[in-house]
């Protein structure tokens, strides 16, 4: 198992860092062309945008312990787990943005980042990822070979079939698998408390005979703890875990979202963990703050840079929309 | 050496999956019952044995799941077949093939491939009611991504298997239940028993194979009406009707060249499908010519299909509504006296 090392801390600092920066100029990019009347055809860049703010930490805590032959698939919301997996991060930019140079070519958008090199999917539609990361779970096995794959859903989606008849394939074939499930505490603008059954879903793992554990906090520390159980139990052949994070979503399901269904104290009571971790980090002596300045400027830069590729890169030629129905 | 020995549709089938599971390991059976039973249409019989459970891998009731899991093990190289019983089924999955499996070749612009066979037995005839003998080909047709294949005979079911498992995208194989040769549903119809060699070979999709030449109209249809079909055109003998029959083998892709061919010689043309008739087969066929060739048609076109009612369980019922070789050399006939 990895061991929390000041290295592999600086190395999640950085990566929130980076993954906030390419959220934040999406945001303000979306926005830019949609006011003061929101239309979803309008601006640089069409379509929804569902933003990753605040759920940083579920990414690095579980994406430290991986390597390229690791596999993840994830859903709708799917920038921050992207960027931790090493996912070429200006032809994901450019993807965002609609552009020839982007991982598909400007035929996916955001909800479906691509990249096979290291090993990373996802889909726009919710829970449907979770089959395909158990099939490359079981392809791993199969090959006999050390690798694990990832599901990432929200914690929605654990209503759905799919989730179920998963975590039940995953128990009895003992595949080298975890279903990371980011709990946000809200489906769009429905809440986990009247949408689930149980206030956990990582209760529901003991009905397929599979460990389940809830990390609270959205702490980057105890995600990588967690994470790394979950791991080393798949990599030495004890089959899948159930990790539920709880975490926070500061933006909203989708831009712009007003957070009208929450109360005045829900949405005051939303904590933004990139600062704390900062904090932490530096009190702890495992960065100064002149350290974490040039680490931010750093990341800071190359999402800038990636930024630059893609608005520099030119826009797909139409007739393009016809390659790769088939392969 | 080569040699032939009469098989059903169903064992010629499994030949070729025997065939490659052997010549490439990456090809794994994953579905329900295929251990213990071979599965429902026997698709799996004796699979368990040969290659053993790792690559027979028996499952829950969990289409859904399944689907999604032969899905993932495609795009990491593997080569699943997924055994699905019934395509009836698929209402419970339709997710999970249509906007995952069929979309992420596209998805990824060309990065991962979804190399993946889904096997089911389609079409009714037995008695089996409104939710286990349903069609529904022209469901999956029409989303794109995905191919799909009803092979009419034994050599088309081998080749077309070969074919299926070694390409490269998401195929629906599916065993028209009517002509597969299995014992329990029925005899053997003749005409989809055929001579097929030991050896394997592949049967390209979207090639239609003209199994009658004719002069006075064209019949065309698939899996089982396309054995109705031949079996039309000997009754349109009797009234001196010559008629050719297109078996398109493949609904995607589809072979307009060979339906719009065969009309222009003919002039005219009836479409025999065991589907539900509107939004279907039938319509695509009829929409190749009207765009193709508008005036080659001497006389309107007639579809002879299943109509747009739930499948009635009894058999009085059920007979009424299925096409027959009787129906389709009827609206043969109406066409050819009906015409110019």
């Amino acid at each position: 198992m990895h061991e929390l090392t000041a290295e592999r801390r600086i190395w999640m600092y950085r990566t929130m860092v980076k993954s906030r920066a390419v959220d934040d100029r999406l945001n303000s990019l979306y926005l830019d062309g949609k006011t003061p009347i929101f239309d979803f055809r309008a601006g640089i860049l069409p379509g929804e945008l569902h933003p990753s703010n605040g759920q940083e930490p579920c990414a690095v805590g579980v994406c430290a312990h991986l390597g390229p032959d690791d596999s993840i698939t994830t859903g709708h919301r799917p920038h921050h787990v992207a960027i931790a997996k090493g996912v070429d991060l200006k032809r994901m930019v450019a993807e965002i943005l609609g552009r020839a140079t982007g991982l598909s070519g400007g035929r996916g958008g955001h909800m479906h980042i691509y990249d096979k090199a290291v090993n990373f999917g996802s889909s726009g539609i919710i829970a449907e990822g979770i089959g395909p990361a158990a099939g490359m779970a079981f392809a791993a096995k199969f090959r006999g070979r050390q690798s694990v794959a990832i599901a990432y859903i929200g914690e929605g989606a654990a209503n759905a079939g799919a989730f179920h008849e998963v975590l039940n394939l995953a128990g009895i074939y003992k595949l080298p698998f975890i279903l990371v499930v980011e709990d946000n505490a809200w489906a769009v603008s429905v809440p986990k408390s009247y949408s689930t059954s149980v206030p956990r879903n990582s209760d529901r793992a003991a009905g397929y005979g599979i460990p389940g554990e809830y990390v609270s906090g959205n702490d980057p520390d105890l995600i990588f703890a967690a994470a790394g159980r979950a791991v080393e139990r798949a990599r030495g052949g004890e089959g899948s875990t159930l990790l539920e994070l709880q975490t926070t979503r500061l933006k909203g399901h989708f831009v712009p979202d007003a957070l009208a269904y929450m109360s005045a104290d829900e949405r005051k009571a939303m904590v933004d963990m990139n600062p704390i971790y900062r904090d932490r980090l530096t009190a702890e002596g495992v960065l100064t703050n002149q350290e974490a300045q040039s680490l931010e400027a750093e990341a800071l830069a190359e999402v800038e840079a990636a930024f630059e590729y893609a608005m520099h890169s030119r826009f797909p030629n139409p007739e393009a929309a016809f390659d790769c129905v088939y392969a | 050496m080569s040699s032939e020995r009469t098989l059903t549709l169903a064992r010629a089938g499994r030949e070729a999956v025997i065939w490659e599971m052997e010549n490439n390991p990456e090809v794994f059976m994953i579905g329900q019952d295929i251990v213990g039973t071979g599965g429902v249409f026997r698709t799996a019989e004796g699979l368990a044995k040969r290659f053993g459970r790792d690559r027979i891998v028996e499952s829950p009731i969990s289409e859904t799941g399944v689907i999604g899991l032969a899905t993932g093990a495609a795009m990491a190289g593997m080569r699943p077949l997924v055994e699905m019983a019934y395509i009836d089924f698929i209402g419970v999955c339709f997710n999970a093939l249509a906007n995952f499996a069929a979309k992420t070749h596209y998805m990824s612009g060309g990065q991962y491939s979804v190399p993946m066979v889904l096997i089911a037995g389609t079409g009714g005839g037995y008695s089996n009611a409104a939710q286990h003998s349903q069609c529904l080909y022209s469901l999956l047709a029409h989303m794109p991504g995905m191919k799909i294949v009803v092979p009419s005979n034994a050599y088309d079911a081998k080749g077309l298997m070969h074919s299926a498992i070694r390409d490269d995208n998401p195929v629906v194989f599916l065993y028209a239940k009517a002509v597969a040769g299995l014992g329990f549903l029925g005899k053997p119809h003749p005409r989809a028993m055929m001579a097929v060699p030991e050896e394997p070979y592949v049967v390209p999709f979207g090639k239609a194979r003209i199994s009658r030449e004719g002069s006075d109209i064209t019949l065309v249809g698939l899996g089982y009406t396309s054995v109705l079909a031949l079996d039309a055109a000997d009754l349109l003998m009797q009234d001196d009707i010559s008629a050719e029959v297109v078996d398109l083998r493949s609904l995607v892709p589809l072979d307009r060249e060979s339906i719009c061919a065969s009309v222009a010689k003919t002039g005219r043309l009836v479409v025999a499908d065991e589907d539900y008739g509107s939004y279907g087969v039938s319509a695509e066929v009829l929409a190749a010519v009207a765009e193709k060739i508008p005036s080659a048609l001497r006389a309107p076109a007639r579809r002879v299909t299943f109509p747009d009612i739930s499948i009635p369980f009894a058999r009085q019922m059920e007979y009424h509504v299925l096409p027959s070789a009787q129906t389709i050399a009827d609206a043969a006939r109406a066409v050819v006296r009906g015409g110019a």
